[in-house]
């Protein structure tokens, strides 16, 4: 994974502290083409991941990167099903069974309900497949070498112990879509032990890590001790916590903690985007150097004599 | 360990099952639904023990506590009987179709020296707990008008009906969306005691009203408006807030940020004269399993220690929800006038 990854909240108007910078994203990005503008900034800028939701606007975006394939050559997108929204509102209006025979393609639901018949659990993984199959659809010919989980289901899954649905998306998104699984959490401890039970090691997980403890739940310190081991692929997100950190103290902090792959941000114009890049890109060399002179020292006061021993 | 069984497992049913299921000091002895569908997966996947009979779950399972999340109108039959068996009790709001069966729920609750709560989950939002404190501590002077607000996407087309449809159920703009509103000031300020005019419109619906306007008052002689309306799909998920209008200044918050300003010296600890923007991130604390927001863990936790008696237990009890469902009927009552 790059070590930057570019998000789509501020496209939606997803804006954890203010109702006011949301109403005036939405506007900003009434039109596709405002997406693509801002996408192509964050090229320039050297990112070449981005990472969202199965929003219906999304597949838009997918088309004109479709009809583009020279500029986007490199261009990876990361999806993360479901848009939680879409079937919280089904729910509201259908209920659970009239919402999985809305969204569930083909009529696998309406012969399940229809027949009477006992399900057995494998029916349940299998509508879970096809409902991944329903979100995929529009990435149709686009570069997704990581699918995830929206945290809203992750987490609902996690807390009713139906571990089997998490392991069983790992499983099938990589065995239909050649693809990494990767989960978003709020929750990263207890959802790592849980994946590790399942036999998934080393899952890519992104999850809100941030100086202000915003969403890392149970505490900071028990994400920089899961952090510390080394256990999974960390996607840090809401490192600003939720816009409550400077952008500079925040990614300072973010950039310094050990075991974090990547960085996750969302930003709507070219001066934040590149400040963020830069700044990140800034501690990244600052650490390396760091690490180069630790290098030397040990060099110095060890290795000679070991190799003039040889 | 508490144990916890649970009626009722729709969308907030199931946000609770999952809160609960992460609880370390929760254990769900038993899950009632009457989809079999749902039966089976929690039976299968969660390994939970499941019944389509509440009244067979609680003699078989013997719970300390019994989660309510159904139809509004569900809500007076169970609960009740839940309370003859000496049950804590936490229901979903709003608590009663009418305050007549709210306030007999109340009082048999308190009679059987329960625990009693009900799901008015804005009560633990950071930035509202923190506009309490304020009103409460007269930050602002004399309050002598609010306004109460919420718009979101629910209905925004005609479409299949529910039993959020069917008024005989507890359905509809003022029950389920104005209800967290009305309660919200009501707790702020004082129940709303008077009711000057009110219109409920149906925008979508066919039998229930989609929108709800009302000039309210309060005994006091504090002056407000509500404004809700829940067919506006300019909000992507629904936007509650509040707006304090006081001698000594104005309070304006929503469930993200608190804004105050202070016309004068005089101001709490932590603000200054003008305008002050607070942040919920800086006024939440942290839960220890996040779903959908810290205050739906908020709630469940705060219940769980009620239960064990770690806290006061004097957030969101049946008194306040039938205070809230009195305050409803008024501006039903005054809407049949128009």
């Amino acid at each position: 994974m790059e070590r930057i990854i570019f998000g789509d909240n501020q496209f939606f108007a997803v804006n954890h502290i203010s109702d006011e910078k949301s109403r005036a994203q939405s506007i900003k990005f009434k039109d596709d083409s405002a997406i693509i503008k801002t996408l192509d900034i964050a090229i320039a800028s050297g990112i070449n991941t981005f990472m969202c939701t199965t929003h219906d606007r999304i597949a838009n975006i997918c088309e004109i990167i479709r009809q583009d394939p020279e500029k986007y050559q490199d261009f990876k997108i990361y999806p993360c099903m479901p848009y939680a929204h879409k079937y919280a509102n089904a729910v509201t209006e259908l209920g659970i069974a009239g919402t999985l025979k809305q969204y569930v393609p083909g009529n696998f639901v309406s012969s399940l309900f229809k027949g009477g018949m006992a399900y057995v659990s494998k029916d349940f993984i299998s509508i879970m497949e096809l409902m991944v199959d329903a979100e995929m659809k529009m990435f149709k010919g686009i570069n997704t070498p990581v699918i995830f989980l929206q945290n809203v289901i992750t987490d609902l899954l996690l807390g009713l112990g139906m571990n089997e649905f998490l392991i069983g998306f790992a499983n099938y998104v990589r065995q239909k879509y050649n693809a990494e699984p990767g989960f978003i959490t709020m929750n990263l401890p207890k959802l790592l032990d849980v994946l590790e039970k399942g036999g998934i090691t080393n899952p890519i997980i992104c999850t809100s890590i941030n100086k202000v403890n915003f969403r890392m739940s149970g505490g900071k310190e028990i994400y920089e001790k899961t952090l510390r081991e080394g256990r999974c692929r960390v996607i840090a997100m809401q490192v600003l916590g939720g816009g409550a950190i400077p952008a500079s103290e925040a990614l300072e902090y973010v950039s310094n903690l050990p075991n974090i792959e990547s960085i996750l941000f969302g930003a709507s114009s070219k001066q934040n985007i590149e400040n963020t890049v830069e700044t990140i890109k800034y501690h990244d060399q600052k650490n390396k150097e760091r690490l180069i002179t630790r290098y030397n020292e040990y060099e110095d006061q060890y290795a000679s004599p070991v190799s003039a021993v040889n | 360990m508490v144990k916890i069984a649970l009626i009722g497992a729709g969308k907030m049913g199931l946000s609770h099952l999952s809160i609960l299921g992460a609880h370390p000091n929760v254990e769900i002895v038993g899950v009632c639904d009457t989809s079999k569908m749902v039966v089976q997966v929690l039976e299968r996947y969660s390994g939970y023990k499941c019944f389509s009979d509440y009244q067979k779950m609680v003699e078989e399972t013997h719970p300390d506590a019994v989660f309510v999340s159904v139809p509004t109108k569900y809500h007076y039959p169970m609960v009740k009987e839940l309370l003859k068996r000496r049950i804590n009790v936490f229901t979903e709001k709003p608590f009663c179709l009418n305050p007549e069966e709210s306030i007999e729920l109340a009082q048999l609750a308190k009679a059987a020296g329960v625990i009693n709560q009900v799901g008015y989950h804005n009560k633990f939002v950071g930035t509202f707990r923190e506009v309490k404190r304020l009103v409460k501590a007269g930050a602002i002077g004399e309050i002598t008008h609010f306004q109460g607000e919420a718009y979101g996407p629910v209905v925004v087309k005609k479409k299949s009906e529910t039993w959020r449809s069917d008024p005989t159920e507890g359905g509809g703009c003022l029950m389920d969306y104005a209800s967290h509103v009305i309660d919200l000031i009501n707790d702020i300020i004082a129940p709303i005691e008077s009711c000057k005019g009110s219109i409920l419109k149906s925008i979508y619906s066919k039998n229930v009203d989609d929108s709800v306007y009302a000039l309210v008052g309060i005994e006091s002689g504090v002056s407000g408006v509500i404004s809700v309306n829940w067919s506006d799909e300019t909000y992507r998920k629904m936007s509650t807030s509040v707006t304090i209008i006081g001698t000594e200044g104005k309070i304006e918050s929503d469930a993200n940020e608190l804004k105050v300003y202070f016309k004068g010296d005089k101001f709490p600890k932590g603000y200054s004269k003008g305008w002050n923007v607070k942040y919920v991130t800086d006024l939440t604390d942290e839960v220890a399993f996040y779903l959908r927001g810290e205050e739906y863990s908020a709630q469940i936790d705060y219940f769980i220690k009620s239960v064990t008696g770690e806290n006061s237990h004097d957030i969101n009890t049946f008194d306040s929800a039938w205070k809230t469902d009195k305050s409803i009927s008024l501006i039903k009552k005054q809407s049949s006038y128009v």
